[in-house]
């Protein structure tokens, strides 16, 4: 249990590096939908990716779990190549875990067992010790009590935060999400990122598409813009949001925090 | 409470909940609004009404005046003398022969009659799992096994060599497992083979072991054969259609094309057709001088027949699963099995289980159609021995009457059955 606790004081990043991609394309049939990425990610670094919608930031993310296929360059996750070998593929998904934009919890089985599913049948773990480890996860994002209820009885925001926990009981060592909040009522915004922040604090490897910009300011380390599947321009946020640089950034920044 | 004399307002008291107001409620305002509420409404209900009282009054003197004690059919007439009763007798004189068949020997019929009681304790544990301890499906596994020891007979030795060979092959599979499926799956067809083959020849060598005395498949008949029929076939082809869904959405193009042209084929063709392939032309497809058990030929084609149009209720179900559940599941790194298992399926069968039960029900109804290549069930023993024998020619009501309540009863429970797992299986309720 205690490896995850909080060591919020150690905030700085290793020179480690979590996630290295290279030269990295990816089309749909004919569109050319992520052009020469290249972003290396180091250990314990927070990362928020904006942009446009359409922009390629979703399938980026998606990429590097695998969810989608790139066809040229290089991902690699923790050291293994990503690849169509399952067994890598496998390794990397038990490492990463992710939040969908629509929580994508199982509608057929409790907040629990949505929470042992994975633990029990890809780590093995006993079901005892699984249901351990969710309940810690599950008090950690403030919902232990809705353990045996159905994900449909459950407001946006207590699902999204089943979701992280989900994630979290497989012990990942990064975490990607894909537009944790946009399908959230206003107030349940703020829970979700509550529970984000939470853990920035703790130092997890973090790469959140997301328009919350005040999270962004907050705890990213790094804003990446991107526009019509490129990295347009990244930066620390202090800089990003107070003299960005590309034209395009400009006008996205004008545009989100315009009003 | 100080008033002041703003606009605004702040309730200070809940306003407590009022009973309705008279006539809203009760038997009076039942019939006000589903009987009488309008002209067209209360001339309907008087036509539903004439209606029901033509139907009993036809119904009921047939029922009441009828006889059950009379032994054949001119007996019967002299009896009812026109009284427009039913001549039930037919039932009481013949109902082993309905229910067993005309071949079936009359000393053995608690064989058959033991299978059918002990459904009642194997059928349970797999229909009401949230109900009954999980080790009494041990109950509904043997249970083939067990039923077909008690209708067919023989030695022991067959249905304990064919559960050993299921056993066998089970357990390669699982130890196989690890080195990928397909090798599990050989291994496992492979030990349950040579399991078979082993007590095919310890069988042949004893058969007087622990023996019932043999009945032939041909002497089966009656409602036992539609019941035989219905439970084997529709147990075997809910799973076979679950895997062709699966191998329809398959990657794989070999086995996509395999399970789409399987599909297509078999709902492209009657059943009919397919029972007088199964009669006449699968024995061409047999070595020469092996001797495939007639019912066993008609259960491949009734199961394949129904698993096709079951892998298509099932590949709605799938499709109606939102792509994110694929996602969610390949995320936490569930292997293919594993996220079909645990995720994807226990959904796809819950939204299917109105087309699945459509499917068992027809398929419950449909075993009525091997009277046509001669087999006596139930239907046909209604047409040929019955209705033709010199003793009960023209008694068509009451056999038929007596027909469609047997098969009645069991689609009205399976429906009914399949409304209650809806409502078990749903989640979405506070």
């Amino acid at each position: 249990m205690t490896d995850t606790a909080v060591n919020t004081s150690q905030m700085q990043i290793s020179d480690e590096v979590a996630i290295s991609i290279q030269n990295m394309n990816k089309w749909y049939g004919t569109f050319h939908v992520l052009r020469d990425i290249d972003l290396t990610v180091q250990r314990g670094e927070r990362i928020v990716i904006c942009g446009p919608s359409g922009s390629g930031k979703s399938t980026l993310i998606r990429c590097i779990n695998a969810l989608e296929e790139h066809q040229q360059g290089s991902i690699s996750v923790d050291g293994t190549l990503l690849s169509s070998d399952l067994k890598n593929i496998d390794k990397i998904r038990s490492e990463v875990g992710m939040c969908f934009q629509h929580f994508n919890l199982f509608p057929h089985l409790t907040i629990l067992e949505n929470c042992t599913l994975a633990p029990i049948w890809v780590r093995k773990t006993p079901k005892k010790e699984a249901e351990e480890i969710a309940m810690y996860f599950l008090e950690k994002v403030k919902i232990p009590d809705q353990a045996n209820k159905y994900p449909g009885q459950l407001s946006g925001g207590q699902q999204q935060r089943v979701a992280i926990a989900r994630s979290l009981c497989m012990r990942p060592r990064i975490m990607l999400f894909d537009e944790p909040t946009s399908a959230l009522d206003p107030e349940m915004i703020k829970e979700v990122l509550d529970t984000m922040i939470q853990l920035a604090e703790e130092g997890m490897t973090m790469l959140c598409v997301t328009h919350e910009m005040g999270f962004a300011r907050q705890v990213a380390n790094r804003v990446i813009f991107m526009d019509a599947g490129q990295i347009v321009e990244q930066n620390a946020p202090e800089p990003f949001f107070t003299n960005p640089q590309n034209e395009r950034t400009q006008l996205f920044l004008s545009q989100i925090l315009g009003h | 409470m100080a008033q002041d004399h703003s606009s605004a307002f702040v309730r200070t008291q809940e306003i407590p909940p009022a009973p309705p107001p008279p006539g809203e409620t009760g038997a009076v305002h039942w019939i006000k609004t589903n009987l009488i509420s309008s002209v067209p409404n209360a001339i309907a209900t008087a036509v539903g009404i004439y209606v029901i009282y033509w139907l009993l009054s036809g119904l009921v003197p047939w029922i009441v005046n009828g006889t059950w004690v009379t032994n054949n059919i001119r007996e019967c007439r002299e009896v009812l003398a026109g009284s427009g009763g039913g001549c039930f007798s037919v039932l009481t004189e013949r109902y082993a022969q309905m229910l067993f068949g005309f071949e079936y020997p009359s000393e053995f019929y608690w064989r058959p009659s033991l299978a059918f009681a002990l459904l009642f304790f194997a059928v349970p544990p797999a229909l009401f799992p949230m109900y009954l301890p999980r080790g009494m499906l041990i109950a509904t596994g043997l249970y083939p096994f067990v039923a077909f020891w008690l209708i067919w007979g023989g030695t022991i030795l067959t249905p304990i060599g064919a559960l050993a060979g299921v056993l066998v092959g089970y357990y390669a599979f699982t130890k196989l497992d690890k080195y990928g499926f397909a090798a599990a799956l050989g291994g496992g067809i492979v030990g349950a083979w040579v399991v078979w083959q082993a007590f095919g020849m310890i069988a042949g060598g004893m058969p007087g072991f622990l023996a019932l005395e043999a009945v032939l498949s041909r002497n089966m008949g009656g409602f036992m054969l539609n019941m035989i029929l219905g439970v084997v076939c529709v147990s075997l082809s809910i799973p076979l259609g679950i895997v062709l869904a699966l191998g329809r959405q398959s990657s794989m193009p070999l086995i996509k094309i395999v399970c789409v042209v399987f599909i297509e084929f078999v709902r492209g063709v009657p059943l009919i057709t397919l029972l007088f392939v199964a009669n006449v032309v699968l024995a061409y497809f047999f070595p020469p001088d092996s001797n495939i058990d007639l019912i066993l030929r008609v259960i491949i084609m009734i199961t394949m027949f129904s698993a096709a149009y079951i892998a298509e209720v099932i590949r709605g179900g799938l499709a109606a699963l939102p792509t994110g559940q694929y996602e969610a599941a390949d995320s936490l790194g569930l292997n293919y099995a594993q996220a079909m298992r645990l995720i994807i399926l226990p959904q796809a069968l819950k939204i299917s289980i109105p087309g699945i039960v459509n499917v068992a029900v027809g398929l419950f109804k449909d075993t009525t159609l091997v009277s046509v290549i001669s087999m006596f069930d139930l239907v046909g023993m209604i047409r040929g021995p019955i209705l033709s024998s010199t003793d009960w020619a023209g008694v068509y009501w009451e056999t038929w009457a007596f027909a469609c309540i047997l098969f009645f009863v069991v689609c009205f429970g399976i429906s009914k059955y399949s409304q209650w797992l809806e409502g078990q299986l749903r989640t979405d309720r506070h």
